[in-house]
């Protein structure tokens, strides 16, 4: 008989609305959504938490978090964030970004937030592709990836190199922490918690801006079964961008296995 | 004995926002406004205020909308391009009911044009610059005084119906010195921010939101705004009428050209020609009840206006038909002289008369 027969394997989080999801079977987006709110009841600030949304597959994410939400244009989340926490000095505030919503049309928005040490924190997902709008080129897509409006692969000498966001944001002064994680693995997953944790501690602490991106999936427009999408995570996308902890403030000891490779 | 003070009409939008409470200002600095971005990081400070100076305008507007959604009032001031890269958020604005205060202090366009004044915003302003179906108060001004006044109101009746409100500036008002008593506007009863999300604390979350796929969810919200649109229109026009009662010819004008154009009224009159002039000060909800009621007597209208004819549309639909009107535009950043206008006054009213 199995021994945890009777005993609750999963209880939810109160961090979580429990509406159901709307996302594709096996994305990544749910995981995320799941450790954020879960990291933010364990910090006990549910109740003071401000969310900021993105234009993307995640457009609709207000009704699954359990805090107050401003929905932003695409792009501009850490300008709305930048507001809220002006305005709201006692809250924590975070924005929830997709790869073309932060790194292409609101690079600017970001990178500026950063600069000025903004006490917010980012959560960056980054799956290599736009979702939403049907599978087209993310500014992290990889070099030779076929998307809707890279037909033939992305060329490097047309469309450029896919963006290293962590990197970059490491080197922003602004930028107290930066972090690198995924969703390929459970092991992954909790990895990637402990980075958002740590994220919205520096934000507590009024340390500056906080950015952790999240490798994740898209099973539909990669054209994949959930289980071959994470393998192609770990295979594909993870050796090309910076992994681990890039930047700790020094009052944070380096999580453990944290360091960059 | 009541103080006055000598300030350009960028200082005096920027006091009297800081007077109705305005502590957080987002902006990025455009000539001819700049005096008021500036003002704002002197004064706020003295307040426990902030200003933040955004990396563009379009991030300034945003800045303003999660400070807006979070309950504050909060303002900024730009001109020309800047205006054009804020309409994006205006729309977003729109959508989630957030009240804000834009100063617009117009330049020559389109383009970067010139730094000249100019009144070419006026569609841009009046008609919800950026996509969708919605509008803004647009307040406009025709001296440093009614700037203050106007900002002061502006905050309350963003504030009551959850819209956001344009001051109507040009470079002319926007820098010219006037002597300013600041006062406070009327009261108005104002409506709890309980929508404000800054924090759900133990109640219900707050979303300030404006998307959804749902087609009668998205229709319920149109018309939501629509109906506050149509009490806007039924209640919120205002203006001022000058000798209108007998006029056979109605000059229609607003901010620096109607201060001008009531200077041409005047000498109009001296002359003894029966002129008369309606001074807009409500843009959007656009003045058209004076005009409505004048119409049914007036033989003639004269619209004047620093664009190439953009509230004329406005006058004509008032008007409907009831009597001819004529435009006297002045371009390029330049105003009109009150000569001029006198002139052209002078001979629609030999028009207007012969039609008898």
């Amino acid at each position: 008989m199995n021994e945890t027969a009777g005993k609750p394997v999963f209880t939810p989080t109160e961090g979580m609305t429990g509406k159901p999801l709307h996302y594709c079977p096996g994305c990544s987006h749910g995981i995320i959504h799941r450790v954020i709110a879960e990291v933010l009841a364990e910090l006990g600030v549910l109740g003071r938490t401000v969310g900021i949304g993105p234009v993307g597959c995640a457009s609709f994410c207000e009704q699954y978090f359990n805090i107050d939400w401003v929905g932003a244009a695409h792009g501009r989340a850490p300008a709305v964030a930048t507001g809220v926490r002006r305005a709201v000095p006692e809250a924590v505030v975070f924005t929830y970004q997709g790869d073309g919503d932060l790194a292409a049309i609101g690079i600017a928005e970001a990178i500026h937030a950063a600069m000025r040490g903004e006490k917010i924190t980012t959560i960056f997902v980054n799956n290599a592709i736009y979702g939403m709008t049907g599978g087209q080129m993310a500014p992290t897509t990889l070099v030779g990836m076929k998307t809707s409006t890279t037909p033939y692969g992305r060329i490097a000498a047309e469309h450029g190199q896919p963006l290293d966001i962590p990197k970059l944001f490491a080197e922003i002064p602004g930028a107290a922490y930066v972090a690198s994680g995924s969703t390929d693995s459970p092991k992954a997953v909790l990895q990637t918690k402990k980075y958002i944790r740590r994220a919205f501690e520096t934000q507590m602490a009024g340390q500056g801006y906080s950015i952790v991106s999240v490798l994740a999936n898209c099973p539909t427009n990669w054209g994949m079964t959930p289980v071959q999408s994470m393998a192609w995570i770990r295979q594909e996308l993870m050796p090309h961008f910076t992994m681990g902890e890039l930047k700790v403030p020094a009052n944070l000891e380096p999580a453990k296995g944290g360091r960059p490779e | 004995m009541v103080q006055k003070l000598l300030v350009k009409g960028n200082e005096a939008v920027s006091e009297a926002g800081i007077r109705a409470g305005c502590r957080l200002f987002f902006g990025y600095p455009i000539t001819p406004s700049s005096e008021i971005i500036e003002y704002m990081a002197r004064r706020l400070p003295e307040v426990g205020g902030q200003m933040v100076q955004s990396e563009s305008e379009v991030s300034a507007v945003y800045m303003m909308l999660g400070a807006a959604a979070a309950g504050e009032r909060v303002m900024t001031g730009t001109s020309g391009c800047g205006f054009s890269l804020m309409q994006e958020g205006m729309s977003f604005l729109a959508a989630y009911h957030l009240p804000v205060v834009v100063v617009d202090v117009s330049r020559h366009g389109p383009a970067l044009g010139n730094l000249d004044p100019s009144q070419g915003d006026y569609f841009q302003m009046t008609r919800g610059g950026g996509h969708g179906d919605y509008y803004t108060f647009v307040l406009a001004p025709s001296g440093v005084q009614e700037a203050a006044d106007l900002t002061a109101l502006s905050f309350d009746l963003a504030d009551k119906y959850r819209m956001q409100a344009i001051i109507a500036m040009d470079g002319v008002l926007g820098q010219m010195m006037e002597p300013v008593e600041f006062r406070d506007p009327p009261a108005l009863e104002l409506p709890a921010k309980d929508w404000a999300t800054r924090g759900k604390g133990n109640g219900p979350k707050h979303d300030a939101t404006g998307y959804t796929l749902d087609p009668v969810v998205s229709e319920q919200r149109a018309v939501a705004m629509a109906d506050k649109y149509d009490l806007v229109r039924a209640t919120e026009q205002r203006w001022e009428a000058f000798e209108t009662a007998d006029a056979d010819l109605v000059v229609v004008a607003y901010g620096t050209a109607g201060r001008i154009a009531k200077a041409a009224v005047h000498m109009a009159r001296e002359q003894g020609q029966k002129v008369g002039l309606i001074r807009p000060i409500t843009l959007w909800p656009f003045a058209a009840k004076p005009i409505e009621a004048v119409a049914q007597t007036a033989k003639g209208f004269l619209v004047a206006e620093m664009n190439i004819g953009q509230m004329v549309e406005d006058v004509r639909l008032a008007v409907n038909g009831k009597a001819p009107v004529w435009h006297h535009r002045t371009l390029g950043g330049l105003m009109p002289t009150a000569e001029e206008l006198a002139e052209r006054i002078r001979l629609l009213v030999g028009e207007v008369s012969t039609h008898e």
